[in-house]
């Protein structure tokens, strides 16, 4: 499994701190950053205009981009542009 | 050093376990960043702070890490609170010691300045009329860029 979490605006847009999406060796092809991020709007179709080009996101904790590979166990999240300080 | 934490902070103490660790460094700059009570858009009661716990450490320790290789800097300090807080409360301390003080406002300025734009930090207003999520600023983004020479500003 994938752990997805979502944080600020983000997770109070889709009304979800986290999900956790499959991602055995029989998934076919290999996950991505942007490949789950399509398949999240394929499951979801009201999340498509939230997960927008405009989020930043994070895989086991490094900043990652959309063509991030992805593994089975990995932590992966989505959030809006930062506005700490 | 870097500490997330839901407590306030006393700069003195701070400024202190800083000097500890700095030696004879013959320069400390530090910025306090606190809640203004005035928004874009009216009053301001409280701020609430969400961070990404895990990657916002090691976010900020990179951020010192790269500040240390820009300038020779014998401490550097950062404390982040997050949760909720009220109009007036600390919400940042970031502290540099270095031989000198142009260094040691650079440094400082340096760092405020990309821990703004990239610690996964988010801000949450609280205002008479409800509560909003902020955006990032364009201003910041300027800020944090143009410490980079061959950065694309917008």
């Amino acid at each position: 499994m994938i752990r997805v979490r979502f944080f600020a605006r983000l997770r109070e847009a889709l009304d979800c701190d986290y999900l956790d999406v499959d991602a055995g060796a029989r998934v076919s092809p290999p996950l991505s950053v942007a490949t789950l991020r399509g398949r999240l709007t394929r499951q979801y179709p009201h999340w498509a205009g939230h997960l927008d080009g405009r989020l930043l996101c994070a895989v086991n904790q490094h900043m990652a981009c959309s063509d991030t590979p992805l593994a089975d166990g990995d932590e992966v999240a989505f959030f809006p542009p930062v506005t700490g300080g | 050093m870097v500490v997330v934490q839901q407590g306030d902070f006393d700069v003195g103490q701070q400024y202190r376990r800083l000097c500890e660790q700095a030696g004879e460094a013959g320069a400390v700059v530090f910025f306090v960043g606190r809640v203004r009570g005035q928004g874009a858009d009216g009053v301001v009661r409280a701020l609430e702070l969400e961070h990404y716990p895990g990657l916002c450490e090691r976010q900020l320790q990179s951020l010192i890490d790269e500040t240390r290789r820009r300038w020779a800097c014998q401490a550097v300090r950062v404390i982040h609170r997050v949760g909720r807080l009220a109009a007036g409360e600390q919400i940042v301390f970031v502290a540099v010691a270095t031989g000198h003080r142009a260094e040691a406002f650079q440094a400082a300025h340096f760092l405020i300045d990309q821990l703004k734009t990239r610690a996964p930090f988010w801000k949450k207003e609280h205002g008479p009329d409800g509560a909003r999520w902020l955006d990032a600023g364009a201003n910041d983004a300027r800020a944090a860029g143009r410490w980079y020479a061959d950065a694309v500003v917008l």
